[in-house]
This record gives C-alpha cells, structure tokens and sequence, in this order.
C-alpha cells in the first residue's frame, strides 16, 4: 500500500501535513504527536521581523467552527531559522515554512534567508484576513497575485506553493493565476472572514472586530473550492478546511487534493493527524487501494 | 508531563447557584502543582475548543475543579455525573511555585488573594504553602459563599462581599486594608480590575506579587498565540512583548504583565 505522494518534487511518506499557525512549528504538539508519522510539517507564518500580532481576544469559538485573529505574532526568520527550523530537522518529516509579509519585498527577504537552509518548501501566505497590510490584499487581486508569485519564484531555492484565499469570488482563476505565473503548487482554504458579536455586552468579541472562521463549519465550502481549484491547473492542490477525520481528508482527495493540511482540529484532540493518518490508510485497505493517488480527484 | 485522557468523573456537587464542584480520577493528577489548569473538552461536537479551568484541590490519582457557569460549556460540563467520561488534557501551565523568584521559609507571610472564580486555585496553593498563610476571599455576596469551611482550615480566612452581607463591604483589597494584612508575598487570581489594583498596592509596598492570568485559549498548549498577554520585557517565544498565558503563565509576577 502506498501512500506517499509527489509535491513539486517533494516526496511526503503520506498526504496529510499540519495546517500553519494551528500546530506551531511542532514543538509543543511533538509531547502528543510523533512528528515523524506526519506527510509534513507546515510552520507558523514567519516574517523579516518579529510581529507582535492584534491585541487580545484574539480567538472566539463559533457552532463548529472558531475565529481567529492572531495577527500572525512570530517572532522573525532569524529565530525562526536558529530554534524552529534546527528543531524540526531532527526529525524524518518534510518541512513547509509559511512565509508572510507586509510587501513584496518582504515576502523576499524571508523567502532568500531561507534559500540555504534545510527547509523542504515554502508556502507563501497571501490570504492571511488579519492583518492590514500584505497579505490577503496580495490574495485577492489577480495582478498582485501573479506579480508576487513571479518575484518570489525568481528567488526561492525551493518549491513554492501559493496559500489562496476563500474570500474571492472566483477560487478557479485565482487558482490558474498562480499556475501561469510559475507556483509549483497551490494550497487552499485559508480563513473566512467573519465576525461574531456577544448581545450581552453589545460589543465585538474579537479586539480585531473580524477574525478567520475554521473547523468543521468551513468544510463544505472548503471542499467546493479545492474542487474547482483542481480542475482549473494541473500543479498539485494541498486541501484544508474543516478536516478533523480521515473521511473528511479523503473527501478533499476525492475531490483533487494531492495532500491535505488539518488545523484547527488540533486543538479539538492533539492526536487527530495520527489518526487521519491511519484512518486513511484503514480506509485504503479496507476498498483495495493500493496507491492513494488512485483516489485522488476521483469524484463523478 | 502533560496527559490528554478520557477521564472519569468521581463526584459533581453544586456548592451554590451556578457553581460546581467536579473530582475527577485523572493520570493528570501525579505531576500537577497549585495554579496549573486543566482543559476540558466538550462533548458536543459543535462546540470545538477545550475549557481552561484551575485546578482547585489535588490528591493521589485526581483533580478538584470548582467552575461557574458561564456558558455552554460550562453548563453541559455541570451535567455530567459520578462514572461519566471526560475528556481532559492537563497538567497545563506553570502553576504558582514554578513562578515564585524567591524563598518561601517557614517565617515567610503568604497573602493569597481570591475574586470570585479566581479562589478555587488558591485552595490548593494555601494548602501546599509551609509558611504563615493568610487568604482574602472577595463574593458577590453572603449566599454566594463556596470554599470557605476548606480555606479556614488551610489559612487565617478573611472574606469581602460586594454588597457586604459578609465580612468586608467591599473587594479583597478593602479586606487586605480593613484588617490591615501584612504580607512578604502575595499571590492572586481574579477578574483584571482586581489583579490591577493587586499590582498597584503591592509596587506601593514593595511586596512581591504573583498573577494567575486569564485569557480566551485555543490550543492551551503554547501553539497557537492566541491567549497571550502583554508583558513588560521581551518574550522568549516570539521575540515580541507578548507572553503565552497558557504556556509562559497563567502566573506571572506582577511586574512582568502589563494590565
Ligand atoms: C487559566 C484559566 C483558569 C480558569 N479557571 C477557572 C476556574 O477555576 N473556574 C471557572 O469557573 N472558570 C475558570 N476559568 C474561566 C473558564 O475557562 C470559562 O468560564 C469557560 O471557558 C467558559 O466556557 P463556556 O462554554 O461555559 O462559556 P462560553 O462563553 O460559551 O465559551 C465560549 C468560548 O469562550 C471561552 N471563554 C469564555 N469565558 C472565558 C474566560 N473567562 N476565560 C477564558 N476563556 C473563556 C471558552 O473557553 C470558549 O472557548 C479559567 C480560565 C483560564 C484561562
Ligand atoms: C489559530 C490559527 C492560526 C492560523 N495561522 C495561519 C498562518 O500563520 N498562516 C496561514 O497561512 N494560515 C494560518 N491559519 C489558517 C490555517 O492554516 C487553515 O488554512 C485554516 O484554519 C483552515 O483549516 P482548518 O479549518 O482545518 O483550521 C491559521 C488558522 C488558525 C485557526
Ligand atoms: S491557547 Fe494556544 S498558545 Fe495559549
């Protein structure tokens, strides 16, 4: 049975990695989880600098679902690459290092301190709802979008992956966009913008008024969009949205997914990757699977 | 080291309207100190994030919870009853004596300082202190009243009631002043108005003091930065003035957060 799965060159032993910002870069949840079971490890968005983030509350739960409001708090590439990037090589696991910024040129410092070092791919996160400059502006403009995936493909040593936004109106275009302007790989859903209000105090529950919906309540939406995705580019398509079993990660495969991020299922049970890990492979075995890329965008 | 387990409730009890009180048989039990907490998780899948509460009493293979009900959580948490199951992730948090800077000798005069569901932690801690312990205990009123027989045993109990129908009329501060309560080392855990005058009155007297924080959590773990408080110097994390409550704290000292 084979289930390991081929990113832009990139061999992950199976198609299930971390979401960013839900898993940290794998220090805490490595005291629950073997690091080495997983497909990849997709770091914390990681800027020139450090980044306080917004003020607190900075998370809401909402019915099967959560805003979020980080604000991308990190504390630099240089810590980064000194604690979080040596921690994770110790481990036999392929690492995704989100990259966020607040221009173009930023997106590049980060993108070429990372050029020497042992970082298996980069995810470029231009959809990122919490913050006001960079980012999502990246996400949702055509001409932005292709312009910054060129300028970073002109510079990064390795393998990018663009991080799409569902706050668009057309996934498919955004999608083809990156394609035409040299990603190696697309990687979608980020947050949807939301907002939740508490009628007691009358007041917003998040400091940052919006925030980004995931979990279960995002999925739907989620697998409609890596869907349309897929069927728009021929590079490889990594989904995420609202997984928190292996059905759910299979419904995204079948749906054109070559690999599949979980997120805020993470902090549901520590343990799901592990389990929609083996799920998946239960799954395979149980239908005669022998390679998951059989599955993969098999829907009709 | 941190156990996430399905745990199994031993007793449920309401001490008084809308607080409970939960013993539940956890692995959790063997490493946990006084000013950890627990996560609990709900058991209704539309709700997805684990609920941080403190750890209130600890004994061999189990924890003591004492919660109000907040909202759904909280209330579904409050049916369950003795054998039930309950999924559960702790110890979590540095807890009080991995906070402290200094000695704590025989001698040593502890204050501990507890605003309405900020008291059940300081059970435990008064319980652990081998010094000369006082407590103030701030209710909204005398029929709201919860721990007070446990604390007396632990400590000399001074209480303040918002609307005075016991003890001080008033915030455990008027009852720290009123009964003038003298102290080397003052440990806290309330609501922030509370916890910014504790700030306030010990700089003025040059007393040490120790927060518990509270913040909305995620993960609980110190991944996802999403319950960090400012703090005065530089954090090790994230290189910012931002310190995880539920990985760096929940206790700080005083001096280090800015309320
Ligand atoms: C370190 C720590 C220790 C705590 N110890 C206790 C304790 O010993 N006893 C007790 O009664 N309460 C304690 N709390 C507060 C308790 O976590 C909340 O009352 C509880 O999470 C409310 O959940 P709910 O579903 O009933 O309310 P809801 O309002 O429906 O909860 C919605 C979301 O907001 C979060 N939330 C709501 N209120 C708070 C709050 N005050 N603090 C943090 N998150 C909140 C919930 O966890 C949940 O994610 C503690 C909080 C922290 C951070
Ligand atoms: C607390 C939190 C922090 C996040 N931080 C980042 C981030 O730094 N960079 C990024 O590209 N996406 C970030 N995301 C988005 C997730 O990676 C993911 O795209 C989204 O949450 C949908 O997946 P889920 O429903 O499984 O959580 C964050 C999500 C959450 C909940
Ligand atoms: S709750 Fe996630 S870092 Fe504290």
């Amino acid at each position: 049975m084979d289930m390991s799965v081929n990113i832009a060159g990139v061999r992950l032993k199976n198609p299930v990695m971390t979401a960013s910002g839900t898993f940290g870069s794998g220090m805490e949840y490595s005291e629950f989880v073997d690091l080495n079971k997983l497909g990849a490890v997709v770091t914390k968005g990681v800027s020139l600098e450090p980044w306080p983030g917004n003020p607190t509350p900075r998370v809401a739960e909402t019915y099967g679902g959560m805003l979020n409001a980080i604000g991308l708090q990190n504390p630099g590439i240089d810590t980064f690459i000194e604690r979080d990037l040596k921690f994770l090589s110790g481990f036999d696991t392929k690492v995704i290092v989100n990259v966020c910024g607040k221009t173009v040129s930023e997106y590049l410092g980060v993108v070429e301190r990372l050029a020497d070092t042992d970082a298996d791919m980069l995810e470029i996160n231009v959809s990122c709802p919490n913050v006001k400059e960079g980012a999502i502006a990246f996400g949702q403009d055509p001409k932005a979008l292709a312009d910054i995936t060129e300028q970073i493909k002109k510079k990064a040593r390795q393998p990018v992956i663009m991080k799409l936004s569902p706050n668009v109106t057309d996934i498919a275009l955004m999608a083809k966009v990156c394609e035409d302007s040299g990603a190696d790989a697309v990687s979608l859903i980020n947050t949807i913008t939301g907002m939740k209000i508490d009628v007691r105090t009358r007041k917003f529950v998040l400091a940052n008024r919006t925030g980004g919906l995931s979990g279960p309540a995002i999925k739907p939406v989620a697998v409609r969009m890596v869907y349309q995705a897929a069927s728009a580019v021929s590079i490889p398509v990594i989904g995420m949205g609202g997984i928190t079993c292996a059905e759910d990660a299979l419904e995204f495969i079948m749906a054109g997914a070559s690999a599949v991020a979980v997120g805020a299922a993470n902090f549901t049970d520590p343990y799901v990757t592990e389990k929609v890990i083996d799920g998946i492979g239960e799954y395979m075995k149980s239908n005669g699977i022998k390679d998951i890329k059989e599955i993969t965008g098999c829907v009709s | 080291m941190k156990i996430r387990e399905t745990a199994s409730v031993i007793s449920q009890e309401c001490l008084c309207d809308g607080i409970y009180s939960m013993v539940i048989a956890t692995k959790a039990a063997e490493s946990a100190q006084a000013g950890q907490f627990v996560m609990i998780y709900p058991g209704s899948a539309a709700r997805l994030l684990p609920r941080p509460i403190s750890i209130c009493e600890i004994s061999p293979g189990a924890v003591r919870i004492v919660y109000r009900i907040a909202g759904a959580g909280t209330e579904e948490m409050s049916h369950l009853r003795a054998g039930d199951p309950v999924e559960i992730l702790g110890p979590n948090g540095n807890g009080f004596f991995a906070a402290v800077r200094e000695d704590i000798r025989p001698d040593t005069k502890a204050l501990l300082l507890g605003g309405g569901i900020g008291i059940p932690p300081m059970l435990e801690l008064a319980k652990s202190l081998e010094c000369d312990v006082a407590i103030a205990a701030g209710y909204r009123s005398a029929d709201e009243m919860f721990l007070t027989r446990e604390l007396l045993a632990a400590g000399r109990l001074y209480v303040a009631t918002d609307d005075g129908s016991a003890g001080t009329r008033g915030t455990v501060m008027d009852a720290v002043r009123e009964n003038g309560i003298d102290a080397d080392i003052i440990f806290a855990c309330g609501p922030r108005p509370m916890l910014v005058a504790v700030k306030s009155y010990a700089a003025k007297k040059g007393i040490s003091a120790y927060l518990s924080m509270e913040e909305r959590m995620a993960c609980g773990i110190g991944a996802c930065l999403g319950c960090v408080c400012a703090s005065a110097g530089i954090d090790d994390h994230s290189k910012v003035k931002n310190k995880r409550v539920c990985a760096d704290g929940p206790v700080f000292p005083a001096s280090e957060v800015e309320l």
